[in-house]
């Protein structure tokens, strides 16, 4: 039999799979952050922090899980996927702890809440239970194709999701939470993935009635008027968001996702213009009219105006912070990011990478998150199937989109919107959501890289070798 | 599918760009600016995070720092004889900003100075604590507090410099203030202090000696004296003069009078500055000329600001005047307006036999460790007057202190010049006049000092007000104290 297999075909030959590769990145991706806590120990304590080695464990144990579960049900996933997340949430959990050392910052807390809780215990809490998506995701998802049937359901799910919070009272200006006793949380982050999903579902079954049927004006492909319904709907979805929630962040999110999905899907550029068109007529329309919105616009243009720096400090304050760092940054815990008071290690952690790790820091930040959005991409072109190509596409650009909009906001680029850097920031919702969709990215590239299964051995080739005595 | 795919990754690809275009912007591009927006509180944090340095005179602090229990500011400044010193010092607040030195040299008393980089790399290696270094001044403290005691409860002002050098003697404002009392940033301690001397209507937190100008009365006949002697209007001082009495002033009908009967008629120029004559240096200044007078004025540092390097208010001599108004300029009235720093350049000139040197009071700057960083050279801003006139400058006014108005100046075994003066003001000269004093003392080696003191609205009764009654003894205390701290 031993000759039989070596003359098979070449598909036979294992394509690397590269765990190996990912174990040791793994590798530094924890050692980076456990560094990382001991100098800011160092710096803020002048000791070596005590909580260093169950850190380093926990840390660890949550990459060395996720790895496992990786290799043994995910074996030709994307190498790199698993320790840039890792890293990112664990130098996100190092700010958020440093951040939590601030006398400033729990000095507010005592003064506005009359209690300082650290956030950090709850973030690694919240990571773990990402880790734990992550690892149901691949245990549970045993291919991506699966979720096709869902398409209909996720509809439905990502609009309950979406319009729940319209229900809850605003936390700060924006209509982004949904609170259950002691938890809050955010479904925009969930909804994100999940309406991915759809749309995946819905452009696979509809991209050639989108594509095709369509006619010319004016160099641009028209779609029909019935097909122009879905795009109306969302697009009046995301307004509605941004009227009802006053979250500018998850509507721009929401409408660019579906744009760059549907582009993919139908190969026509004229939904891109389409897309920019009625997104830029919805912005300024709402803007013309939302107080809250307004508001965001000038305190982005105007971020030291006398007359609103009460309001606008925030904004004020993070510029200042990256401008302290200037190169090289401060050091790890020798900034003085927490002048920005209010969510300084949510929506603002940026800043304290911005001052501490100095522009070399920001740009490796900002780099790791290109990173992944570049594997996401990879993978889309890597899938075999369409329906793999649109949800990994669809996740990535939105992952894409939503460290553009946040980091913009930080750094003044774009008005300001209540979104969550990936990972990084304090908050379960984002860093549960994150991992999950982390988790489904690596599982289409697992799919997409795993080596065509081997032909089923012909039964007439092996007959014609049959020498029968 | 795959071209859409490539085309989404060039977007994400510059939505990643733009990102790190933004972030060089703002941390390289932009740093500076936003470091140093008036907004930014690290200035702040900065400037108190590490033991201060301190402001010397001789050779002691007179400030200090102490640590605090806030969160955002590691010490807190202290004054040692805050209100005496203040119009050196200026203040340097938690909540209310830095002024004056504390605010100059900001940079080498944090120790966050380009100077002290080399200091600070030390500290980092040797793990000392990082401090600031210290500004070394040039003023006498035994001056300063013969100035700041003379001046007492009055309003008023001294400048003291050395004639040799431009070193700054003494510099006191009264009423003065406190800067220790709102150096922190307590809401229940710190604001209510500040907002209380920031609306006082003595106005104690301006430095008279420095930021206010008041018409300098007979005090500038020096001046006009100087010019009249430079511009050849007058060879021989103690030559009769060509003054009319009474002399109306061309152009009007008016006599320039005298304060009371004093033998002016065709007196000597000594005489004149002796007994102070109006209608002389009226006429001496008109017959110089508008231009002239200017000329000579500006060579004594009128019409500039000057920079100590605290900044000093400009001086005033008007620069369009018509006849009446060039006399009435010339003794000190109409717009003449000087600062104390002023007056007491024009005589430290004059007792320096002609050479005026620029104003100073920071002599040098100690790093941590105090090694000297900078030292001021002494630096000369001109000859307004030539040594020969200058010393004929020094006999007349020498007279005044010997036989004329300035009797209250002299001190025993020391040779005193001064000229006093009054100056009116307000309308129809209803308030209280200023008494104005400048003189100078003489040793050996030539002046030791040369001071400039003003009196403002003072309770006394309008008769009794004179740069002689009140203003010489003061100025007298100040020379005294100077000469015997070089004993």
């Amino acid at each position: 039999m031993s000759v039989v297999t070596n003359t098979t075909t070449i598909g036979a030959i294992e394509a690397p799979s590269r765990r190996n590769t990912e174990l040791a990145m793994l590798a530094f991706a924890v050692i980076i952050p456990v560094l990382a806590y001991l100098n800011v120990g160092l710096a803020i304590n002048d000791e070596v922090p005590s909580g260093m080695i169950g850190y380093g464990l926990g840390i660890g144990l949550l990459a060395g899980v996720g790895h496992l579960v990786v290799r043994k049900f995910a074996p030709y996933a994307d190498p790199l996927l698993l320790p840039l997340a890792t890293l990112l949430n664990g130098l996100g959990l190092v700010l958020i702890w440093r951040l939590d050392q601030s006398p400033r910052l729990i000095d507010r807390a005592n003064r506005i809440f009359g209690s300082f809780t650290p956030d950090a215990p709850k973030q690694l809490l919240y990571s773990a239970i990402g880790i734990a998506l992550f690892v149901a995701v691949l245990l549970l998802l045993k291919d991506h194709r699966i979720l096709q049937r869902y398409t209909y359901i996720s509809m439905a799910v990502a609009l309950v999701l979406l319009i729940m919070p319209v229900f809850f009272p605003a936390v700060n200006g924006a209509k982004i939470w949904v609170s259950i006793g002691p938890f809050n949380v955010q479904p925009g982050e969930f909804a994100k993935i999940i309406i991915a999903i759809f749309f995946s579902g819905y452009l696979m079954v509809k991209r050639d009635a989108l594509a095709l049927a369509s006619r010319r004006v004016m160099g641009l492909y028209l779609p029909r008027g019935r097909d122009l319904g879905p795009i109306l709907a969302v697009w009046a979805m995301s307004i509605l968001i941004l009227v009802f929630e006053t979250d500018l962040g998850t509507s721009l999110l929401f409408f660019g996702l579906f744009v760059i999905m549907l582009y993919v899907a139908t190969e026509r550029t004229s939904w891109i213009v389409f897309g920019l068109v009625m997104s830029a007529a919805g912005a300024v329309g709402v803007a013309t009219f939302e107080p809250h919105v307004q508001q965001r616009v000038d305190f982005w243009l105007n971020p030291f105006a006398q007359s609103t720096w009460e309001q606008s400090d925030q904004i004020g304050q993070a510029l200042m912070s990256f401008g302290a760092g200037g190169t090289l940054g401060t050091g790890l815990g020798q900034g003085n990011s927490d002048l920005i008071g209010f969510a300084a290690n949510s929506d603002f952690i940026l800043s304290t990478v911005g001052e501490e790790f100095g522009l070399a820091g920001t740009m490796a930040f900002l780099l790791i998150y290109g990173l992944i959005v570049e594997r996401g991409v990879r993978t889309a072109l890597a899938a075999r199937d369409p329906f793999g190509k649109l949800l990994a596409i669809g996740l990535s650009g939105a992952f894409a989109i939503q460290v553009f909009v946040v980091a913009g906001g930080v750094m003044g680029l774009i008005p300001l919107t209540g979104m969550t850097m990936p990972f990084v920031a304090a908050g379960g919702s984002s860093v549960i959501a994150n991992w999950a969709l982390i988790g489904i990215l690596i599982r289409i590239s697992d799919t997409a890289r795993r080596p065509a299964p081997a032909p089923a051995p012909s039964p007439d080739a092996e007959m014609t070798q049959v020498v029968r005595p | 599918m795959n071209k859409p795919l490539r085309r989404i990754a060039i977007f994400c690809g510059l939505l990643v760009l733009a990102l790190l275009v933004r972030t060089n912007w703002l941390q390289y591009v932009e740093a500076d600016e936003l470091n140093t927006h008036e907004k930014n509180r690290r200035v702040l944090i900065e400037r108190y995070a590490k033991e201060r340095g301190n402001i010397v005179v001789d050779g002691k602090p007179i400030t200090g720092s102490a640590k605090t229990k806030d969160t955002d500011f590691k010490y807190k400044r202290t004054y040692l004889d805050g209100p005496m010193w203040a119009p050196v010092t200026g203040f340097a607040s938690q909540a209310f900003g830095a002024t004056q030195i504390e605010s100059i040299e900001d940079g080498i008393l944090t120790g966050n100075d380009d100077q002290l980089f080399f200091d600070r790399t030390m500290a980092m290696f040797t793990g000392d604590e990082e401090k600031g270094g210290n500004v070394v001044t040039t003023l006498n403290g035994a001056a300063q507090k013969a100035a700041f005691e003379g001046l007492g409860k009055k309003k008023g002002a001294v400048a003291a410099i050395e004639p040799g050098t431009g070193k700054i003697l003494a510099l006191a404002s009264t009423p003065s203030y406190d800067p220790s009392t709102f150096a922190g940033n307590s809401l229940d301690s710190d604001t209510p202090a500040w907002n209380k001397l920031k609306d006082d209507p003595d106005k104690p937190m301006l430095n008279r000696a420095l930021r206010e100008t008041y018409p300098p009365g007979s005090t500038f006949k020096v001046v006009t004296a100087a010019a009249g002697l430079e511009h050849g209007i007058v060879d021989d001082i103690d030559a009769k003069t060509d003054s009319p009495l009474p002399w109306i002033m061309p152009g009007t009908k008016t006599p320039l009078v005298n304060e009371g009967n004093i033998p002016c008629e065709d007196a000597t120029l000594r005489n004149a500055l002796r007994v102070s004559c109006n209608s002389v240096f009226g006429k001496l200044g008109y017959n110089v000329g508008a231009d002239k007078m200017l000329e000579t004025a500006k060579k004594f540092g009128f019409n500039e600001e000057q920079f100590v390097p605290v900044r000093a208010n400009a001086s005033v001599f008007p620069e369009e005047l018509n006849d009446s108004q060039t006399a009435l300029s010339s003794i000190g009235q109409f717009d003449t307006r000087t600062t104390p720093l002023q007056m007491a350049m024009v005589v430290s000139a004059i007792a320096n036999d002609g050479k005026l040197m620029k104003p100073y009071m920071i002599d040098q700057l100690e790093a941590p460790n105090l090694d000297v960083i900078k030292k001021t050279e002494p630096e000369e801003m001109g000859q307004p007057v030539s040594q020969e006139h200058a010393q004929m400058l020094q006999e007349m006014m020498e007279t005044v202190v010997d036989e004329g108005t300035g009797r209250n100046a002299q001190i025993p075994d020391v040779k005193v010049g001064g000229k006093t003066g009054t100056a009116q003001h307000g309308e129809n000269n209803s308030k209280n006049p200023y008494a104005w004093f400048i003189s100078y003392a003489k040793g050996e080696n030539g002046s030791p000092v040369a001071v400039a003191v003003v009196v403002e609205d003072s309770d006394a009764t309008r008769d009794d007000i004179s740069g002689g009654g009140l203003a010489a003894p003061i100025a007298k205390d100040v020379m005294k104290a100077v000469i015997d701290s070089k004993k």
